[in-house]
């Protein structure tokens, strides 16, 4: 054992090396098993999304709009959010990748610097760690102190972009209260779309609203909250939030991938949407 | 009374090995207690550390069946009866003997956190705070030092290299309770990256799970002191201030 | 014989001790611009103060604007039954208020009242809510308060080790001399002060509160160093511990349960105190339950619950309930909070009582209520000291805090052993510090000397087949557990006393197996010295008061005795044998005596 007697806490006897336990681990339960469903899930999302973007089809029927193809960016569209008067972007990245690409970009970005979902996929697909107190598979780590890891420190702006997209997803789930009238024109309903479409963005809302940076920038950065009361407030409600940040997370990515696949499925005629009004 | 094989790691820096011992135990029985049995009985000399045995102290700080935890609040009806249960000492800092290591480590990090820097107290002589001006900084004044977090946090566990720069989470929650102070007047945002490196922490929130207080590290700690960080290189909040005029804090 | 090797530090002032006393005498003596050593046997910042739970008595007069230093001084002195240090109680009431405000600006978070300063608690004895706190975690911050203040104060801190003994350079206190409990080796401090902040005696008991570390170091380390230790009989036994499960028997409950609205109640829903109010105590406090309850809110128009009354009382009300075969399953009586207080109320206001029972016990105290009884908890006794400087009788001593005797009389009130720890931490500090100063010179440690203690340290090793120390400490436990308790008697303080002879003698038969590395079986069979010293101590004054008052109950002596009102017990040692004589107590100026006249 080397002695080294530190300047002010002297004599506290330094030992040199840490205990020999050569185990990467000594635990005993499953503690693979939730980074393993994480990887799964995570994995099956990324794959059915990724495929869905680049059918460039079947992602409308009136009217539902599914959340991967909106807004409606472009005249080619089958659907358009703002109306008309959009220009006829025909140029190949629309062309050949569908529009899908020009919007995923928001809502991943969000996702792939969250706070939460960092946390899943540093541990699910980075292993480091894969769960606690187990060793980490690789050396050579720098956290998030370099390109391009540091990036996620810029996590808000990504939810800036997720706010705006809370909006068209709003405006959409209204749209979806608009049905085509036989008689032409439009009439007010209610299908099994419309509900799919409003728990989405209730799920969505409640994941973009309870995030970390969101709970940051509308109260947290005070020091003294007694001197600003409104923002103490909202951010008190937005702590409560915040603790289901992991289940919004969850909940939203299930719902935004079956609410295109239902989306999808009633367009390609496999299911039929069931009018409730 | 259940039966239970404790298998407890005994040795030093030179060498060890996990050695077997059968204990009876009792009702209310918490790993602690069994430790004490075997230490009565069978190992006088198995180094443990230990105080309250109330979880208020933080000093009998092990790894149970690979998991940090307090021994003293680890109740043996967790396990199943029969069951061998593995008790390793804290293995991210270097053992002096058996389950006691050398969390020196810790203590010089102590020190290099930028102490408070009170504001001038009100015309009559006091200080006045709110509660909801302190709920969130008595949050992380629970904090009973017990460095669960320390060793299970992968950073200085896993990449020792890191270990010079990087004060671990125990020291964000304090810096971040000093941040959160609403009399102190020192900005240590900055610090907090240069000096304590928390960029290196990738906020897998094992600290956090392994808290005996149930402290929110990463959510209430870690988190707001890298949105903090982001504060200083965020144009918007840059806008803000500019505009607002608002008094900044003396960089530490 | 071989010479052993040991290290050596010099300083002005060496602080053995790390709680809230030590750390507050080791920054004082520190503002005084001398070398200050702080010796302590855990790690900093893991002391017995991180378990006080209530708060801080001090009369800031933030809730009540009605209270202040008399009304304190008042309440200590009668819950002390009169035998306190009249001097001692005067300036802690004196001067707690500004150590509170100080550890405040230290980055101490109090919790708050309404206009934003520091929110006070009822506790029992005092007249008003009067405790600053913080939940009930209130010691955790303020170790860890004055732990962070202190290592910025250039105090040279040297943890997990033991002082085995004092040297001396003629009468002067010149040094102390011990181990590293990591590796066994020995070191020397040479001091020209040296500040005995190391706690209580509890672990002499086996249903206690207290830690391992509380094994009498400091009053032993005094007494055989030449210095008086009085007070020995008055020992606290807190009314309140958790009684089930076994393991966590003698787990303390705080007095804040009370204090925030709990009722203590026997086996049949019967609000027992109401029976046990004594004479000294029926003006202020209230004979019937509506009284008691509008008490909560109304403070001058009531007179205080009785659950409230001083421990000594409370403790003993509850060892008589039980023996009346009124207590609750497992040998306690019933602490009620669930019925009265909303659940909110309680985990914001007793978080670690929450979690505490939860955790070992599976009590959910919002729901049902707490088994608790009574266990050792404190001792009133200690060094005898000078109330202005805390000089012990030896010079270049100094003692505070639980180490020291007299500011707490017969029964200290809760809440008033962390503001001791402020109040006499901070003047221990001062005064070691200005001796030190005038001092001058170096002083000497006998070489020698130093030599046979550390052979004397060793010797376990040498008995690889001698007794069990472990087996020592739980037999002395029990024999102070049934024979010196809450209730005693001469017939079984003598037969304790044979049985300390008795356990002496195996005690200097204990071996050791395992090497000096972090061995707690060597550690164990070392304190065994001072354990079995302080024990002795404490027996003999017991036997020796023949009277009944505060935290010495005779059934065979059971009232107070107006003669006895007026002595302290004094213990001293020579050669090895301890003595003991009976002194009057200092005489109290008439001014604080009008105050005590006043009424109630």
């Amino acid at each position: 054992m080397i002695r080294e007697v530190l300047k002010d806490q002297r004599g506290h006897v330094r030992a040199a090396a840490r205990p020999p336990i050569a185990a990467a681990h000594l635990r005993k339960d499953a503690w693979w098993a939730l980074p393993l469903t994480t990887f799964v899930v995570l994995t099956a999302f990324i794959i059915y999304s990724t495929w869905a973007a680049l059918q460039n089809a079947h992602y409308y029927v009136a009217p539902y709009l599914s959340p991967f193809y909106s807004p409606c960016i472009s005249k080619s569209c089958v659907h358009s959010t703002f109306g008309y008067g959009l220009p006829d972007m025909t140029f190949p990245v629309i062309g050949v990748l569908s529009p899908a690409f020009l919007i995923l970009w928001g809502p991943g970005l969000f996702r792939l610097t969250c706070y939460y979902y960092r946390k899943a996929y540093y541990r699910s697909f980075w292993l480091a760690p894969a769960a606690c107190a187990v060793r980490d598979v690789k050396g050579g780590y720098s956290g998030e102190t370099r390109f391009p890891l540091i990036v996620q420190n810029f996590h808000r702006y990504a939810w800036y972009v997720a706010v705006i997209f809370i909006v068209l997803l709003t405006w959409d789930a209204l749209l979806a209260f608009r049905f085509p009238d036989p008689r032409g024109g439009t009439q007010f309903g209610i299908g099994i779309g419309t509900l799919v479409m409003w728990i989405n963005v209730i799920f969505l809302a409640g994941y973009t609203f309870s995030c970390h940076s969101c709970r940051h920038v509308c109260g947290g950065h005070v020091d003294v909250f007694s001197k600003t009361p409104a923002r103490s407030s909202l951010w008190h409600v937005l702590t409560r939030l915040n603790e289901k940040h992991p289940t919004f997370a969850w909940l939203s990515l299930f719902s935004v991938g079956l609410t295109d696949l239902y989306i999808r499925l009633v367009s390609m005629g496999i299911i039929r949407d069931l009018r409730i009004l | 009374m259940p039966t239970y094989t404790m298998r407890v790691f005994r040795g030093d820096p030179g060498g060890g090995e996990f050695k077997d011992y059968r204990v009876e135990t009792g009702e209310g029985m918490v790993v602690l207690d069994v430790i004490h049995r075997i230490q009565a009985t069978e190992a006088p000399d198995l180094a443990c550390r230990w105080n309250c045995k109330a979880g208020k102290c933080g000093s009998c700080s092990a790894e149970i069946n690979g998991k940090p935890r307090l021994m003293c609040m680890t109740r043996m009806n967790l396990f199943e009866e029969g069951e061998t249960i593995s008790v390793a000492p804290i293995r991210t800092f270097p053992l002096i003997r058996d389950l006691v290591t050398d969390v020196s480590y810790n203590y010089e990090k102590a020190k290099q956190v930028p102490p408070l820097r009170l504001k001038p107290p009100d015309p009559d002589g006091k200080y006045r705070m709110m509660q909801e001006d302190v709920d969130r900084a008595q949050e992380f004044h629970k904090c009973i030092e017990c460095f669960l977090c320390q060793d299970v946090c992968h950073v200085i566990r896993d990449h020792e290299e890191h270990k010079p720069k990087f004060a671990g989470p125990r020291f964000f929650i304090k810096i971040a309770g000093l941040a959160m102070h609403p009399l102190d007047t020192v900005d240590r945002t900055k610090w907090v990256g240069t000096h304590a490196g928390v960029g290196l922490c990738n906020i897998t929130k094992c600290c956090t799970e392994v808290c005996p207080e149930h402290i929110h590290i990463t959510d209430n700690g870690i988190i707001p002191m890298k949105e903090r960080m982001a504060d200083n290189v965020d144009p918007v909040v840059w806008l803000l201030r500019k505009f607002r005029g608002a008094k900044g804090k003396q960089p530490a | 014989m071989a010479t052993v090797q040991y290290e050596t530090h010099e300083h002005d002032v060496i602080v053995i001790g790390a709680g809230g006393a030590g750390l507050r005498a080791a920054i004082e003596a520190a503002a005084q611009g001398v070398s200050v050593g702080l010796v302590c046997k855990s790690l900093l910042g893991k002391a017995h103060t991180v378990m006080a739970e209530g708060g801080i008595a001090a009369a800031l007069g933030n809730v009540w604007p009605e209270d202040n230093w008399q009304v304190h001084f008042r309440d200590t002195m009668k819950g002390g039954r009169m035998v306190n240090n009249w001097r001692m109680a005067q300036l802690h009431a004196q001067e707690a208020p500004e150590r509170v405000l100080e550890l405040e600006r230290w980055g101490a978070l109090f919790d708050r009242t309404k206009d934003g300063l520091i929110s006070q608690r009822d506790f029992g004895g005092h007249r008003y809510a009067r405790l600053a706190h913080v939940g009930d975690r209130t010691g955790l911050e303020m170790i860890r308060t004055l732990q962070y203040h202190g290592i910025h104060q250039g105090i040279d801190v040297y943890m997990e080790c033991k002082i085995e003994r004092l040297t001396k350079d003629g009468d002067r206190v010149s040094g102390a001399f011990g181990y590293w409990r990591n590796s066994g080796e020995f070191v020397l401090f040479k001091a020209k002060a040296v500040v005995l902040a190391t706690g209580g005696i509890g672990k002499a008991w086996k249903i206690t509160s207290n830690s391992w570390e509380y094994t009498g170091d400091g009053q032993s380390l005094a007494l055989w160093a030449g210095a008086d230790l009085i007070d020995m009989e008055f020992v606290q036994f807190h009314p309140t511990h958790m009684v089930w499960p076994p393991s966590v028997a003698g787990l303390l409950v705080t007095e804040g349960v009370r204090g925030d609205g709990g009722t203590l109640k026997n086996k049949q829903g019967e609000r027992f105190m109401f029976n046990h109010i004594p004479d000294l105590y029926k003006g202020e406090t209230a004979d019937n339950i509506e009284e008691a309850e509008r008490w909560y809110t109304d403070k001058k128009n009531n007179r205080r619950t009785p659950d409230l009354l001083p421990r000594d009382i409370v403790a003993r009300a509850i060892r008589a309930e039980v023996k009346a075969g009124r207590g609750s399953p497992h040998g306690g009586v019933f602490l009620d909070i669930a019925s009265r207080r909303p659940a909110d109320y309680i985990r914001k206001r007793l978080p670690s009582m929450y979690h505490q029972f939860k955790e070992l016990a599976d009590v959910d105290i919002t729901k049902e209520p707490m088994e608790v009884g009574p266990a050792q908890h404190y001792v009133m006794g200690g060094v005898r000291v000078d109330a202005d400087s805390t000089a012990a009788t030896v010079p270049g001593l100094f003692a505070a805090g639980e180490a020291a005797g007299g500011m707490h009389g017969s029964n200290r009130l809760g809440g008033n052993s962390l503001s001791d720890l402020l109040v006499f931490g901070r003047r221990a500090g001062l005064h070691a510090a200005l001796y030190a100063k005038n001092l001058g010179g170096r002083l000497n440690v006998d070489a020698g000397h130093v030599q046979a203690i550390a052979r004397e340290t060793l010797e376990p090793f040498n008995r690889t087949a001698g007794e069990n120390p472990y087996a020592i400490q739980a037999d002395l436990q029990d024999t102070m557990q049934n024979l010196v308790g809450i209730i005693r008697t001469e017939e079984e303080l003598k037969e304790a006393l044979k049985k300390i002879e008795a356990l002496k003698a195996r005690a200097r038969k204990v071996g050791g197996g395992g090497g000096r590395t972090y061995n707690p079986g060597w550690h164990t069979a070392l304190d065994l010295k001072s354990l079995l010293t302080v024990a002795e101590c404490c027996a003999m004054a017991a036997l020796e008061r023949k009277e009944s008052r505060g935290g010495h109950t005779r059934e065979d002596h059971p009232y107070s005795d107006d003669t006895w009102g007026t002595v302290n017990v004094v213990l001293s040692q020579r050669d090895g044998v301890t003595s003991l004589r009976r002194e009057p107590l200092p005489k109290m100026p008439d001014e604080l005596k009008a105050l005590l006249q006043e009424r109630t």
